[in-house]
């Protein structure tokens, strides 16, 4: 391993403060510099590590960039058809429900063609943890206009910018499976700072013990940048998205349980 | 007062020289190098490591986990 160090006296395992966990393979992430997918998913990595579910998660994977992340959490994984992420995790948590069952989904999968399963898997209240990775935008295919690009943000397919006149408004699907009665944890988050990614850590981990507790469909909102597809430098999306991104979609919790 | 003192280890051949790092560490010590690695990105290094305080901010939003921190008081 080709490797940089600082100071080289401090290095010793007693030391440590923090490295990857070994949930996460050594496989190198599929996706574009900066991603908030990869920080995604290793929190995720890390909460399945800390509450010791890696015999016991099953993911369910989408269509979309994280289409490979079974090749980077090192736990049992279903793959399936875009946008039916929550159908199929309905039916692992139904067949198996003392296994821990979340579906991990973009704004294109979760919030695109699979609005109707989405829906319904949140007001059935199925006991399954949904992650929902908005960064406005088909990633994937090449920064094509998705249901939940802000008005007047260009893309692949609304190069002048969306007009909400002839491409309708964006999807606020959070605020949707917020108001349903099967929801019981609804949160926005995101991942683009150490103090934002310690929160949507402590939201994963709520849900997970939700989860134990048979409460009900949780779902994550974690709002993301697309570098490559919106044509900035990380940096500079990260910049974007505080600007632009959080005024539409504000970060908090929905919906909250009632204790 | 004892004085903490951090250092990272950086994977460089797994960095893609996103600069979200470099941002978010508050003592500025971390910086792109100047040359590439095996991938052509400008990798992250610690450029400055006695500033280093081990705060891990840096490991906690880097996308591809290459960073490593440790700690200690002296």
């Amino acid at each position: 391993m080709a490797v940089v160090t600082g100071i080289k006296e401090i290095i010793k395992p007693e030391n440590l403060v923090y490295k990857k966990t070994n949930i996460m393979t050594e496989n190198i992430l599929s996706y574009c510099p900066g991603c908030g997918h990869g920080t995604a998913h290793r929190i995720l990595a890390e909460i399945i590590e800390e509450e010791g579910l890696q015999s016991e998660a099953i993911g369910v994977s989408p269509v979309g960039c994280s289409v490979l992340l079974y090749n980077y959490l090192d736990i049992d994984w279903q793959e399936a058809a875009h946008g039916r992420a929550p159908a199929v995790a309905t039916a692992i948590k139904r067949l198996m429900p003392e296994k821990f069952v979340f579906t991990y989904q973009g704004d294109g999968d979760l919030a695109a063609i699979g609005t109707a399963e989405t829906i319904h898997a949140c007001n059935r209240g199925e006991n399954i943890m949904i992650i929902f990775i908005n960064n406005g935008i088909y990633g994937m295919t090449g920064g094509q206009m998705a249901p939940t690009t802000l008005p007047g943000m260009k893309s692949s397919t609304s190069p002048y910018g969306r007009d909400v006149k002839t491409m309708g408004n964006p999807l606020k699907m959070t605020d949707i499976v917020a108001t349903l009665p099967g929801s019981y944890y609804v949160t926005r988050q995101s991942v683009h700072t150490p103090a934002n990614v310690k929160k949507t850590k402590k939201a994963i981990r709520k849900a997970v013990r939700y989860q134990k507790l048979d409460k009900g469909t949780c779902l994550i909102e974690i709002v993301s940048n697309c570098p490559s597809g919106w044509k900035m430098t990380p940096v500079q999306s990260n910049k974007w998205m505080e600007e632009n991104m959080f005024p539409y979609y504000p970060l908090g919790d929905l919906k909250t349980p009632v204790e | 007062m004892a004085k903490i003192k951090g250092s990272i280890v950086v994977n460089i051949e797994k960095c893609k020289g996103c600069e979200v790092c470099m941002v978010s560490c508050p003592t500025g010590t971390i910086a792109m190098a100047k040359e590439v690695n095996g991938k052509g990105y400008y990798y992250a290094f610690p450029a400055n490591p006695e500033l280093c305080i081990g705060c891990a901010n840096c490991a906690m939003v880097c996308p591809d986990g290459v960073i490593t921190v440790y700690k200690t008081k002296i």
